[in-house]
């Protein structure tokens, strides 16, 4: 399991808008290098990248090579109501790695 | 410039004024050519649609050092309401081995049509962020980088 680091305020406004800011610890291989034997380092990124608010689907991404080691993404959500945001992050190999943070809107 | 003709030294006036138009006309040429292969990249996205300028930025450092990780933000004016919304923000880049960077999708409920992410350039080039609007259209901005340190694409 790669290292995980999300930020979100634990507390909210009901209608406050929410800035999210996350980080995975992953080597984003492109797939362009290639190795002390000569021979092209196979690529292995994250492909893509959910956030879901309470199983509601409120951001996307999809990723390429063009993306740095250890992907940063930040956007922003309206906290609508207590619950919890999953993150997952999905790489080449199908593996889906999520992450839950609870949030408490007032 | 206003060199008067009893100005002290023409010459060197004459001398930094053609350098600095040299560096401005050497930063300008690449930024009229968009690489085919961004170009089709971009087709294949908004197909036939015109491209609008405006509504959307860019934000990049136009001169970074490590192209291994360049932070960058695209923010998109908009309401983000049902009716008038950003549906998705794509990043495309021109010099890299893929011109796809990074796509975005967004929903109304997002409040503000912003995202952070951190990429690679793999030379000095121009970065183009393209959003989709609700309604179907394309508005864009792009950014000119020098990157003195490329990202390293050969290893």
């Amino acid at each position: 399991m790669a290292r995980v680091l999300i930020n979100l305020p634990a507390r909210a406004k009901r209608g406050e808008v929410i800035e999210i800011k996350t980080l995975i610890a992953h080597p984003m291989e492109t797939g362009y290098r290639v190795g002390p034997t000569g021979t092209a380092i196979p690529r292995d990124i994250i492909n893509r990248f959910v956030c879901t608010y309470n199983g509601a689907e409120v951001f996307r991404a999809e990723l390429f090579p063009a993306i740095a080691a250890n992907p940063f993404i930040a956007f922003f959500t309206v906290a609508t109501e207590s619950g919890e945001l999953a993150f997952s992050w999905t790489d080449d190999h199908g593996e889906t790695q999520t992450e839950v943070r609870q949030i408490t809107v007032e | 410039m206003d060199a008067g003709p009893q100005s002290a030294s023409p010459t060197r006036r004459l001398i930094l004024l053609a350098a600095a138009g040299f560096g401005l006309t050497s930063l300008a040429a690449p930024a009229d050519a968009t690489s085919a292969a961004m170009e089709e990249a971009i087709r294949a996205l908004v197909g036939e649609a015109a491209i609008n300028h405006g509504k959307v930025k860019l934000e990049l450092p136009p001169i970074v050092e490590n192209g291994n990780t360049v932070p960058l933000t695209v923010s998109v004016e908009s309401p983000m309401t049902e009716a008038d919304h950003v549906a998705s923000i794509h990043v495309f880049n021109e010099k890299n081995p893929q011109p796809y960077v990074a796509a975005f999708y967004l929903e109304p409920r997002a409040g503000k049509a912003a995202v952070s992410a951190r990429i690679r350039l793999a030379d000095s080039q121009r970065v183009m962020a393209i959003a989709r609007l609700g309604d179907g259209s394309f508005w864009s901005d792009s950014a000119d980088v020098i990157v003195t340190l490329a990202a390293c694409a050969e290893g």
